[in-house]
């Protein structure tokens, strides 16, 4: 057991659990009769992406991706199944149809892009060493990218107003009278 | 042999076949939201591993795209999450293939 271990790279030692623990809440989601259930099993696939981002050297985006996806995103999502399915009809809440075409396009997509990604011979270079980036990020946004920034900005601010008008209780105009009458009725 | 570009490249398949996988098997509309952020999650996955193992001249975009990626996530489940509430307000079901009129 231990000479089978010390055989793999160590690289691989650190890559495998890491994404097979991110490979195994995407099978959780895809694949989870249960809508809670998906919703935790994302909560992994989320953290396992984090992993890999540190594993890729970079920081930024790991501490991105766990503040924005795990702290916003995922508590939105668990907020949006805790709000419409009856949680006391969780067996039924998250039914699978369209098995057959939808498993055979899984077994498509993962062959045919899975030996386009074998098969081709990226051009490649060694990694470089372990640097932090949120410095040159950072500057890259005052920067270059100065103009996206500012854009993804407003979209974020018409995202949120949008998201408060869309989801808001519509008050039907008619129904003011109606109080008033009411109110109006009893002595 | 190390860990490569062809590694993360075939995370990145296998997280992209489930999320498609996921948004064509769902009925209940926020499992086709979650199979949405697998997608852009295998998207991001792709540019931060060319940043790092590829032959690229500019390495920085690799870097500053996915925060862009993370960014229209946010905004799509926020906007998406409050079009699934409205749906649930009217209908009192969210599941995709009885909601199939926007009006009442």
């Amino acid at each position: 057991m231990l000479d089978a271990l010390s055989q793999i790279p160590p690289s691989f030692l650190v890559f495998l659990p890491i994404a097979a623990f991110t490979v195994a809440g995407a099978m959780g989601v895809a694949f989870s009769r249960n809508i809670v259930y998906s919703a935790f099993s994302l909560l992994a696939a989320f953290v396992g992406m984090v992993g890999l981002f540190a594993f890729l050297s970079a920081d930024f985006l790991a501490v991105v991706q766990l503040m924005v996806y795990v702290g916003g995103i995922l508590v939105l999502i668990l907020f949006a199944v805790m709000l419409t399915s009856r949680i006391s009809e969780t067996k039924n809440s998250n039914p699978l149809h369209n098995l057959v075409v939808g498993g055979l396009t899984l077994l498509a997509l993962l062959s045919v892009l899975g030996i386009a990604v074998v098969k081709f011979a990226w051009p490649t270079r060694t990694a470089p060493p372990f640097s932090p980036t949120s410095e040159v990020i950072g500057d890259a946004f005052l920067g270059p990218y100065l103009l996206p920034f500012e854009v993804a900005g407003i979209l974020l601010l018409a995202a949120m107003l949008a998201a408060v008008v869309v989801a808001r209780k519509e008050i039907k105009e008619d129904d003011e009278p109606a109080s008033d009458a009411s109110q109006g009725g009893t002595p | 042999m190390n860990v490569g570009l062809p590694h993360f490249l075939i995370i990145s398949v296998i997280l992209f076949a489930l999320g498609f996988f996921t948004v064509l098997t769902r009925r209940n509309a926020v499992g086709i939201l979650m199979g949405v952020e697998l997608i852009i999650n295998a998207a991001n996955l792709n540019f931060v591993a060319f940043a790092r193992y590829g032959a690229l001249q500019n390495v920085l975009a690799g870097h500053v795209i996915p925060v862009f990626g993370i960014m229209i996530a946010a905004a799509e489940a926020a906007v998406g999450l409050a079009i699934v509430l409205s749906i649930y307000q009217n209908w009192k079901s969210i599941d995709t293939a009885t909601t199939t009129s926007l009006r009442e």
